[in-house]
């Protein structure tokens, strides 16, 4: 994902946690936990993993899942590819 | 034995977003019935139906609409909307708060949008929702979940029995000592092709797709079966000691209740309506009163060829010739799992207004109906006891009496 910049994907996130978990954009920053700071719990991060997917064209396996804490873990490893 | 009133009522229904716009469309005669114009119901047998007159979308956050099948949305709007009304706070310790919730098919629609999912796009795309989302418990755990109940979250399925079986339910749960608070009700959604097309099937449906508002039409000549809807609502239960001290508004008194099964048909009602009787019976037994105290009966007439007629017997054997029949379904069409708990609002409004509604679209009467019913008008009468009656495929049966408080 050479092409996207990691503030495009961090918005492309944004977009999809504020549809599937309700997340206010303006709360999205790179340090931010899921699950501490955002209040996206097992189940809608399985919605925010499968839209990201789509969005992406990337293939996040279940057991990376468990590593990604951060919107910053996330970002990265979609501009990873 | 522990006295249950009702402190709150809550619905959306075909003719509302609330219990004051339902019941003034009620005593009003307005038909909530009308076409299905979806593309997906132009070959259906059955193309009318009772949608509900204000969407969940226009009431529930978009996140939580997402979350919930629209049987739990119903259920959730009902039963804010009667927690509100009752006026309880933070006082009430939650554990002595319960839930009787119920839906008759549950989240159908879920499982078949969740299925087209699965088949066109695979099974990591079907939402980790979808469980909780088509159980049959749901909307009972969703109100249970936003009202913080912990004495007990109940969820019957006896078909279109089941939320009259849930005020049973939770008058019970308060006279054992279970619980202080019941949030009862109930709530359906599947107005979807394949539930109409099994209900279809079965030539249980009105087919007057040419003339929806006249196609709900209990104990007239021309009935030809019942039409869906989709709704439901919600009832505050309370211990009246507990609602007195706390200067509650009461609006009734669930004087007794009963609850029977026919052992006869899957389907079919039994003719004699022996096992409506004995529900009936067990209400007004546990009540302590004379039935010629009981002015009103909202009937379960779902505009059946043979269920109205024989329930119209029990009705006459039980209760007497004295009682005046409404067949609220002609205006709401047929809520399945959540008309026992909108027919029991209605019921309890008729007493506390004094106002009988219509039955709609009673232009030629069954000759056998020898009961008197306010046909096409609503009829202003004292009322100090009113029953609602609610039968379910499977042979259950529900009678609910309440008093004037």
């Amino acid at each position: 994902m050479a092409d996207v910049s990691r503030d495009e994907i961090r918005e492309g996130l944004s977009d999809i946690l504020e549809e599937v978990a309700g997340v206010n954009p303006d709360d999205v920053a790179d340090g931010k936990s899921f699950t501490d700071d955002l209040d996206v719990d097992s189940l809608a991060m399985v919605e925010v993993v499968v839209a990201a997917e789509e969005k992406f064209g990337v293939k996040i396996p279940d057991d990376e899942v468990a590593n990604l804490k951060t919107v910053g873990d996330a970002v990265s490893y979609i501009e990873k590819g | 034995m522990t006295e249950v009133v009702v402190t709150g009522l809550g619905a959306t229904t075909p003719l509302g977003g609330d219990v004051a716009s339902t019941w003034e469309s009620l005593t009003a005669g307005k038909s909530g019935v009308g076409p299905l114009t979806q593309e997906w119901a132009a070959e259906l047998p059955v193309r009318i139906a009772a949608q509900l007159a204000v969407e969940p979308s226009e009431v529930l956050p978009r996140v939580r609409l997402r979350r919930l099948d629209r049987s739990e949305q119903i259920a959730l709007i009902a039963a804010k909307e009667a927690w509100d009304d009752a006026g309880i706070g933070d006082e009430l310790d939650r554990e002595r708060l319960g839930v009787v919730f119920g839906s008759g098919i549950g989240g159908a629609t879920t499982l078949l949008d969740q299925d087209d999912i699965l088949e066109e796009k695979g099974a990591r795309r079907v939402s980790p929702f979808t469980v909780p989302m088509l159980m049959p418990n749901g909307p009972a755990a969703v109100v249970g979940l936003e009202f913080h109940a912990k004495a007990g979250v109940h969820a019957p399925t006896s078909a279109c029995a089941t939320s009259a079986e849930a005020i049973s339910w939770a008058a019970d749960m308060i006279r054992v000592g279970r619980a202080d608070v019941v949030i009862a009700g109930g709530a359906e959604a599947v107005i979807a092709p394949l539930p109409i097309a099994g209900f279809a099937s079965m030539k249980a449906m009105s087919t007057r797709n040419d003339d929806p508002q006249r196609a709900s039409r209990p104990w007239d000549q021309d009935r030809d079966g019942f039409v869906m809807g989709e709704g439901g609502g919600s009832l505050i239960l309370e211990r009246r000691d507990r609602a007195e001290a706390r200067g509650a508004r009461i609006y009734a008194v669930v004087a007794g209740s009963g609850l029977t099964s026919d052992g006869y048909d899957i389907v079919q009602p039994d003719p004699d309506c022996a096992g409506g009787a004995r529900a009936m019976q067990a209400a007004i037994k546990q009540a302590g009163i004379d039935p010629k105290e009981i002015g009103h009966v909202n009937a379960h007439a779902t505009s059946t060829p043979v269920g109205d007629m024989a329930e119209v017997k029990g009705i006459k054997r039980v209760i007497g010739d004295h009682v005046v029949l409404a067949g609220t379904k002609s205006m709401t069409g047929h809520l399945l799992g959540g008309a026992g708990a909108v027919e029991s609002i209605a019921t309890i409004m008729a007493i506390v207004d004094g106002i009988i509604p219509p039955t709609i679209n009673l232009d030629n009467p069954d000759p056998l109906l020898d009961l008197d019913v306010a046909a096409n008008e609503a009829r202003k009468v004292d009322l100090t006891a009113a029953m609602n009656t609610a039968f379910g495929f499977g042979g259950h049966n529900a009678a609910i009496l309440f008093t004037k408080a």
